[in-house]
């Protein structure tokens, strides 16, 4: 394991855990504002009112004797995503892509497993149990719209969404990344679980270097296709969105996570109130600067739309395509 | 301005541990390190005598200045006795009276000492005793006696050696021989050796004490002399006249004048029995300062019944294993399951020791991991499952203890010891990060907690340590002030200067 001098990091604008927990959550985003983006119920209203999409609510269930309810919420859809609506960090959730042809009560997973209905009731089970949420009380579950993603992240994500996750300080998107599934994170968009994350040049909408485990990477670990370099459909309307997420949650450091549809284009999928810090190590650079210059130009009374090109035009990428190269 | 009040408010606490801990340490003498015990002397004598038919009073001489000893508690037993304590001519008196007593009494006095070597109690400079009279023959004997020594003597030290030496000669001079005809005791010899100073004009006066040593059943009071030669009072052996005192000697009363006095008694016997102790000095420091007056110590914990204290020296550990907790997860980075859930581990070690704890720790969660996973191919719901897993947590303990009971493992029983519930919750967590995340984070985060459960474990077993927070839980306050700066600590975690090290600009 190799170190480097914490003067470096400073130096490099690097945010660490510490500091984001103190002086970014702790100030900017009060506790009673956090049921607004931990829970999915919640958030999908306030995102509804304010006129922005999301994926369509098929149903709640959100007790036990709700459970058996399930096969009427799904009818005859082919797909459609299972999540908890106070789980963290994609924990608990199933995404359905398709039904076995002959019998009806086996469903496939993004993966191409097939589970039988009993085994998706007792996730359910589970997760009304509270065995994902946060706080490990009664949980609802959501059965939602399973987002038919454009085919512009096809060569770069192995099953499963990929989306795209801005951050957003006191409502100026500060910086963005994509998360692409790999076999490894089992479809899930979460660099946690082992999906690898892009950096995004914010003026141009284009993909940088990508981060894998904490380490940068070029190619897509399964696809083997070059992560760089790509142009985001849709990202004026994606940042513009993603500011809007401020005014809707008033959370002052917010990780904003959209996803392209390929009919219905760019949908909120959740909102986080903690977002991680590895969008730097995909992104080459530290948020401390970009956050500096957000409180230099920070205006209340700007709209969202504003603030997006504010953004596309301060924060263009600096480093990413000379490491790019030097590699 | 939030800032502001989190740095006072942490000076504050520390600041008010700390001078609390300075006072109790350095002012009231709560020793800092472990076993530091003080023997403790209790020389108790009890008067013996038969009533007579009038009103009894019974005076004893008891200690007043001890050289080398200091006082931890005196105290009498008498049976409707009025009791006082007096200051006469050669010191402090004890005083029993009764208007009416039958047949044989027991008065006892009991006195507590401890030796501080330091203990120097400033003596009364005498002056010049005037010359004794004396009759014929034995005056004359004196005078000779006294122009004979004071020929072979420079000052009041070598004539006293040279005096010891003379009256101590197996062939005597005539003139000694007829001084010592009448002393047929130790007392009597010091006695008229003093006589023989105060002729000389050199203030001299008996001591009587004990050689403290072990326990002794019945004690005789020895007869020492005392001389003082203008500046400080000199010990002196009166058979031997070497200037010394024995060792640990408790002087227990001074002149000439008899231990003992009783009115309206008869039959006065006096016995002495010594006994050692060893006291925990922190004992004698909160008497000490019980006596001093000092109301800090009212909130000792060593005024706890025993085994309220024992739960204490357990539970004020706590907060140790909590500071190592937040240096490890905030300033050092490592994963770990729940927030505490380490530090209890950490707790159930104590009883195990380390290496058989960590073993049977890693061995039962192994287990319960495997039997988890069978449980959820039952597709149990959570409450349930929580509780089958706390049920299969207990049989496996017990399982395990038998077995290693079989093998002749006594280690095995300790297994019992651990906090189930902390086990079946560290399962049940370990399992659902396993299914979300992978084995690999599983691990690591398991890993992390025996890690952090070792390392507080360390720190919580310290007894230099244990014994500190228990003496003085004012430290507290400096570990809450610690952990209350660690709370704005925004600096990077040490994991974080390798996980962010592609960022370092190189």
């Amino acid at each position: 394991m190799k170190f480097v001098r914490a003067q470096d990091l400073r130096e490099a604008g690097v945010l660490g855990v510490n500091q984001r927990n103190c002086d970014f959550i702790m100030r900017l985003n009060p506790r009673s504002l956090y049921p607004r983006v931990d829970d999915k119920v919640i958030t999908k209203g306030l995102a509804l009112a304010a006129g922005m999409a999301v994926p369509e609510l098929y149903g709640i269930i959100s007790n036990q004797g709700e459970v058996h309810a399930f096969g009427d919420i799904v009818a005859d859809r082919q797909s459609f995503v299972i999540k908890p609506a106070q789980g963290s960090g994609g924990d608990g959730i199933l995404v359905i892509t398709g039904r076995s042809k002959r019998k009806r009560e086996l469903f496939r997973l993004s993966s191409g497993v097939l589970i039988s209905r009993g085994e998706i009731a007792h996730h359910i089970s589970n997760i009304v149990g509270g065995q994902y949420s946060l706080s490990g009380n009664r949980d609802k579950a959501l059965i939602e719209y399973c987002v038919n993603f454009d085919p512009v992240f096809t060569e770069l994500s192995y099953q499963g969404v990929p989306d795209i996750r801005v951050i957003v300080y006191r409502g100026y998107p500060a910086m963005a990344m994509v998360r692409l599934p790999t076999r490894a994170s089992d479809g899930k968009a979460n660099l946690h679980q082992g999906a690898v994350g892009a950096g995004v040049d914010m003026s141009l909408g284009q993909t940088l270097t990508g981060v894998l485990d904490d380490e940068i990477v070029d190619e897509h670990p399964d696809t083997g296709a070059l992560v760089s370099g790509l142009q985001i459909p849709h990202w004026d309307f994606i940042l513009q969105t993603a500011a809007r997420g401020y005014e809707v949650t008033e959370l002052g450091y917010l990780g904003v996570d959209m996803v392209i549809d390929k009919d219905l284009g760019p949908m909120i999928l959740e909102m986080n109130a903690r977002p991680g810090l590895n969008i730097q190590i995909a992104n080459c650079e530290g948020l401390s600067k970009r956050v500096a210059r957000i409180d230099e130009i920070f205006d209340r009374d700007t709209s969202p739309e504003k603030r997006a090109s504010i953004a596309r035009r301060e924060f263009p990428a600096e480093r990413q395509t000379s490491i790019h190269f030097d590699q | 301005m939030k800032q502001q009040y989190v740095f006072g408010l942490a000076a504050f606490l520390a600041i008010v541990g700390l001078s609390v801990f300075m006072y109790k340490w350095q002012a009231l003498d709560f020793p800092a390190t472990r076993n530091q015990e003080t023997s403790v002397w209790t020389i108790e004598s009890s008067i013996h005598f038969d009533s007579g038919p009038g009103s009894i009073k019974v005076n004893l001489l008891i200690p007043t200045l001890t050289p080398g000893f200091r006082m931890l508690n005196e105290n009498s037993v008498s049976r409707g006795y009025g009791f006082s304590l007096n200051y006469g001519s050669g010191g402090r008196e004890a005083q029993w009276a009764i208007r009416r007593a039958d047949g044989p009494q027991t008065i006892y006095y009991r006195i507590s000492v401890y030796e501080d070597q330091g203990l120097r109690q400033s003596d009364t400079t005498p002056p010049f005793p005037p010359p004794p009279v004396i009759n014929e023959p034995f005056r004359t004997a004196v005078e000779v006696i006294v122009a004979e020594v004071k020929e072979h003597s420079a000052d009041t030290a070598s004539f006293t050696a040279e005096l010891l030496r003379q009256m101590n000669d197996p062939s005597p001079d005539p003139n000694v021989e007829l001084l010592l005809s009448n002393a047929s005791t130790r007392a009597e010899f010091v006695d008229s050796i003093t006589t023989i100073l105060a002729s000389a004009r050199i203030p001299a006066r008996m001591v009587h004490g004990f050689e403290l040593q072990g326990r002794q059943r019945s004690a005789e009071p020895v007869t020492w002399l005392e001389v003082h030669d203008g500046e400080r009072w000199r010990y002196f052996d009166p058979m031997s006249g070497e200037e010394n005192l024995p060792e640990r000697f408790l002087v227990w009363w001074r002149g000439n004048e008899p231990l003992v006095n009783v009115e309206g008694g008869s039959n006065v016997q006096v016995e002495f029995a010594v006994q050692e102790n060893h006291l925990d000095a922190v004992v004698i420091a909160e008497t000490q300062a019980a006596q001093q007056g000092a109301s800090i110590i009212d909130f000792s914990l060593y005024s706890l019944p025993i085994q309220t204290q024992t739960v204490y020296g357990v539970l004020l550990m706590i907060p140790i294993g909590a500071l190592i907790m937040v240096v490890l997860r905030n300033m050092v980075g490592i994963d770990a399951f729940g927030t505490f859930m380490p530090v209890l581990i950490a707790l159930s070690f104590r009883e195990t020791k380390l290496f058989w704890g960590v073993m049977l720790f890693t061995l039962l969660v192994a287990l319960g991991l495997s039997i988890r996973f069978l449980l959820d191919r039952l597709r149990l719901l959570l409450v349930p499952r929580l509780s089958a897993v706390l049920i299969v947590v207990v049989i496996l303990m017990l399982l395990i203890s038998l077995i290693s009971h079989r093998l002749g493992m006594e280690t095995g029983l300790s297994v019992a010891l651990f906090p189930m519930v902390i086990i079946a919750m560290t399962i049940e967590r370990m399992s659902v990060v396993w299914e979300e995340r992978g084995a690999a984070d599983a691990m690591r985060a398991g890993l992390g907690s025996l890690v952090v459960a070792i390392v507080a474990y360390l720190g919580m077993g310290l007894a230099w340590l244990e014994h500190l927070i228990f003496t003085f839980p004012e430290l507290l306050l400096v570990v809450l002030s610690f952990v209350v700066l660690a709370g704005r600590y925004t600096g990077y975690r040490l994991l974080e200067l390798s996980r962010f090290k592609a960022l370092s600009g190189q």
